[in-house]
């Protein structure tokens, strides 16, 4: 079990041998895992040299870049998934890395921080400032994550993109109260989604 | 070489020759009926001979890759930082050969050295070798040290473009490639810095159409100025304001002192005469039209991702953030080549104040980034 459930959801959903292209890998731990039990063939892509040594250390292929810098490089359809694991909140337009990824991959997976749930919501309600968790330490005004958003948010701006979700699947997903009502209840959610 | 340096390094190495007299047909047309070939190795070659690097140099660069000549030698090889136990290309476990340029001047045949048809020196009838011509003699190099297969081609600059050359002319030959700071053409700017450079040698009354020898005399000014311009494209801006700002070196702008000289000036007047004295100014020709030339596109009908589609190496592209004269966007150029053609490929821009030299140079995320990629090369 890893840290973050997203990766668990990710692991479970990524087919075997599939070509994977993971948007912000980090020191790629997700990478090196679905390589190792997915035997996929992955390409990472960080702009951070750390992280970048890091995945090269793994093992794992890494291109050094900017996804906000419009991604031409990587072909229509060249991968199977693309992955987007807990950093479209640090996009400045994550709108438009959205579209690109649905045109790159068969499909992509896109995994975020629900920050409708109830804790963040209480939070700024009764203290009246910007939560901040465990998983998230950030103060507003030195934080990367620039543009979060909720279960809701996410939806809404897939079907104003006409992008299909073909999956869902929430953390503490087995509890009922996520399932039923994931906007508040959910600390982070998963998505599988294709150009419609 | 003293004892700090010793723990890490290569140690006392020798330069070889090996000697060819199979003829070699160039790319030119012409053919070397005989030639030798200067070259390091470090390292031992295992029983299963599956642990062999190739090293390739760049445009001034020799064989002398590593490690020191004599326990008095103070000036190891020039990329010293990167070959050794321990280090990025780790000795401990691979067989490093360095492969010298044929039409050099550091051991290997070229203009300098004296062709046998004649019994003078080749001068101005040495062949235009190429990128390709020297990937023929390392293949054979190779061969006559009972290597058939390169874990790993490495090689910046014109280096790279050799370890280019190497994974689509002979792409069974190795299983990784790293190619630093490289381009898969030069641009008319770059090719516009070479002509310069030997226009510059050109102009030397000295150059003599290229038979200086004959008179024993060199080119000497011709040489210097052509390696200030080189020099200076090889540097960034930035990093010249740090080094030299608008400092004096002497006089001063007093009506009644000396003529003021630039530190800047200085300096490169002093690499200049440098360069002069040791580099043969034919070699110089030579090299920067084959730099010219190397064109990877051609392998694929002009098309640099049809071009690199028959490697079936893993790659490793870097590119160093200041370096104009072998800017990242060629880097990534190659890089994205190879994502178009479906191949495996890491590429890195190294956040760097050097210039085109930063790929000679120790630098932490550089050394630390090519020694985890290289755990990858067998075994």
């Amino acid at each position: 079990m890893m840290l973050r459930s997203d990766i668990d959801t990710i692991l479970d959903w990524v087919m075997q041998g599939s070509r994977v292209l993971d948007l912000g890998c980090g020191d790629g731990e997700l990478l090196a895992a679905l390589t190792q039990q997915k035997a996929i063939s992955g390409l990472g892509v960080d702009i951070d040299a750390g992280n970048l040594i890091a995945a090269v250390d793994k093992g794992l292929c890494v291109v050094q870049q900017n996804m906000e810098d419009g991604l031409s490089n990587f072909n229509s359809k060249s991968f199977d998934v693309v992955i987007i694991a807990f950093s479209l909140q640090v996009l400045t337009r994550p709108h438009t890395v959205l579209e690109r990824v649905v045109d790159i991959g068969n499909e992509a997976i896109v995994s975020f921080p629900n920050f409708g749930h109830w804790r963040s919501r209480l939070s700024l309600l009764f203290s009246g400032r910007m939560p901040k968790t465990k998983a998230l330490p950030y103060s507003w005004f030195d934080t990367p994550n620039i543009h979060f958003c909720t279960v809701k948010d996410f939806e809404r701006l897939c079907d104003q993109l006409q992008i299909e979700i073909i999956e869902r699947k929430t953390s503490e997903g087995g509890h009922i109260l996520a399932k039923l009502w994931p906007n508040l209840f959910a600390k982070s959610a998963s998505y599988r989604i294709q150009r419609t | 070489m003293n004892n700090a340096h010793a723990q890490s390094s290569v140690g006392i190495v020798e330069s070889k020759t090996a000697f060819f007299d199979d003829p070699l047909f160039l790319k030119s047309g012409e053919v070397l009926k005989e030639y030798s070939l200067a070259y390091e190795t470090y390292g031992v070659l295992n029983a299963n001979g599956n642990n062999a690097v190739l090293i390739c140099h760049a445009l001034s660069g020799s064989h002398h890759a590593a490690g020191y000549y004599s326990e008095a030698d103070t000036k190891p090889g020039w990329w010293d930082t990167m070959i050794g136990p321990g280090k990025p290309i780790d000795t401990n476990r691979l067989f490093v050969v360095s492969s010298n340029n044929i039409g050099g001047c550091d051991g290997s045949t070229g203009p300098s050295s004296v062709s046998q048809s004649s019994g003078k020196p080749w001068g101005s009838l040495f062949p235009q070798v190429t990128v390709e011509d020297w990937v023929e003699t390392q293949k054979r190099l190779a061969e006559s040290l009972g290597i058939s297969h390169w874990a790993a081609v490495i090689g910046g600059s014109l280096g790279g473009m050799q370890a280019l050359e190497w994974s689509v002319r002979y792409p069974s030959w190795l299983s990784h490639c790293v190619v630093l700071a490289a381009a898969p053409g030069l641009t008319a700017q770059n090719i516009a810095f070479n002509e310069i450079a030997r226009q510059a040698i050109f102009s030397d009354p000295q150059w003599l159409q290229g038979d200086y020898a004959l008179s024993e005399t060199v080119p000497e000014k011709g040489m210097a100025l052509a390696r200030m311009v080189g020099h200076l494209t090889y540097m960034s801006a930035d990093k010249m304001s740090d080094k030299f700002g608008r400092e004096l070196r002497q006089g001063s702008f007093e009506p009644d002192d000396d003529e003021p000289i630039f530190q800047v000036e200085s300096y490169l007047r002093y690499q200049g005469s440098q360069f002069a004295g040791r580099f043969d100014a034919n070699t110089y020709v030579i090299m920067t039209r084959a730099l010219d030339r190397f064109d990877l596109a051609s392998h694929g009908q002009g098309d640099l991702s049809q071009a690199l589609a028959q490697a079936t190496a893993e790659f490793l592209v870097v590119s160093f953030s200041s370096d104009w004269r072998f800017a990242p966007s060629r880097s990534q150029e190659i890089a994205n080549a190879l994502l178009a053609s479906g191949k495996r490929v890491t590429y890195a821009d190294i956040e760097s104040d050097a210039g085109h030299d930063g790929f000679l140079l120790e630098d932490k995320d550089y050394m630390a980034l090519v020694g985890a990629w290289m755990k990858r090369v067998a075994p």
